[in-house]
């Protein structure tokens, strides 16, 4: 998997995020080991004192737990990784919101466009099949 | 543990100040970027860490000396010129830097060697300007040292090579060591970067992290330094 940094905001922020939805999307699954703090920051081509940090704050999140002598873990505490991918939701939604009320569109309207596409893609896929 | 500290330290060249009053601390176990527009002082700082330059005022101590032969033990140094000789095949300078250098490991130099498809044998005068300058960057991270002084490294590399050699320092670091990396193109090593230092005329402008320029400024560290030295 590609790690992306965007120029703008904190590096060690960005690699939280990314490796929260790694874990929230399954890529990394519950009990999973990580790799070295220095194999990680190679891969994603930063500071092995920043993936340090990422790291310790994804454990103050407790979505990672160290173990003293043999590495990182992905917690295997399923309500945590829950509670963390309905708060990205939450956070995906507000965006999306803000978005759209920047476009001028209101509730009605936005549910309504959701519906009109959803049935758009079923549509597509009964044609394809 | 501070491997690198100034106290007003000042380097004129006649009646030209190129460093002056700069006082800092740099720690172990950190990359830096010392970063700054041309003729900045930036040569001239890691010249005077390299003890090639001695200070008009002020002193520069490196893990607890001054500058000198026991300093240079310690201190892996990358010029911006080559200083080797063209005439040498690689495998005779690593043979060099052997003899020269305890902590070198040749090791180390033939396997990165190889991943970047240059042959031991090839003398350095047949080699493109970019791989004379790939060559010199493996010697000095082969040495296990405590303090790389990288000058403008990657200025002269395709974009692969680049990765490579940011890749190669990634993988060399060391908590006991800090790499030091002057450079203009800060967009491309400003990942791999814990702290930056700006100089501009000599004077230090800005010492930070990284983190917190892109948290205090919404901002690349290329970018506000876009901002800071507009021309």
């Amino acid at each position: 998997m590609k790690w992306y940094i965007d120029s703008d905001r904190p590096i060690y922020k960005q690699l939280v995020e990314q490796i929260e939805l790694r874990i929230i999307s399954g890529v990394y699954t519950p009990g999973d080991k990580l790799e070295s703090v220095r194999e990680m920051a190679m891969d994603a081509g930063v500071n092995p004192n920043t993936m340090q940090k990422a790291l310790a704050e994804l454990e103050r999140m407790e979505l990672v737990f160290a173990q003293r002598t043999s590495g990182r873990f992905i917690t295997e505490d399923l309500k945590v990784i829950e509670e963390a991918k309905k708060n990205l939701a939450v956070q995906e939604i507000g965006a999306f919101l803000e978005k759209m009320k920047k476009l001028g569109m209101g509730r009605n309207e936005i549910l309504a466009l959701m519906e009109k596409i959803e049935e758009g893609e079923k549509e597509d896929d009964h044609i394809k099949h | 543990m501070t491997i690198l500290s100034t106290k007003n330290l000042t380097k004129t060249y006649g009646k030209k100040t190129a460093l002056s009053q700069i006082n800092i601390e740099i720690p172990r176990g950190r990359i830096i970027g010392l970063l700054g527009p041309n003729g900045s002082g930036k040569s001239t700082f890691i010249k005077l860490a390299a003890g090639l330059l001695v200070p008009t005022d002020g002193e520069i101590i490196i893990a607890g000396e001054a500058p000198g032969v026991d300093t240079k033990a310690k201190v892996s140094y990358l010029s911006e010129r080559t200083y080797l000789n063209d005439w040498m095949r690689v495998s005779e300078i690593i043979a060099f830097f052997e003899d020269f250098y305890e902590d070198f490991n040749r090791i180390k130099a033939e396997n990165m060697l190889k991943d970047l498809n240059i042959n031991p044998d090839d003398r350095l005068k047949t080699m493109s300007k970019g791989t004379k300058e790939k060559v010199q960057l493996i010697l000095v991270m082969s040495r296990q040292a405590q303090l790389y002084l990288l000058d403008e490294p990657i200025g002269g590399v395709d974009p692969a090579a680049r990765d490579y050699i940011l890749n190669t320092i990634i993988t060399n670091y060391k908590e006991d060591a800090a790499v030091i990396i002057s450079t203009h193109l800060i967009a491309d090593i400003e990942q791999i970067l814990d702290d930056i230092i700006f100089i501009n005329q000599g004077e230090l402008v800005m010492s930070s992290s990284v983190d917190e320029i892109r948290e205090a400024h919404n901002k690349s560290v290329d970018g506000l330094f876009r901002e800071v030295f507009k021309c």
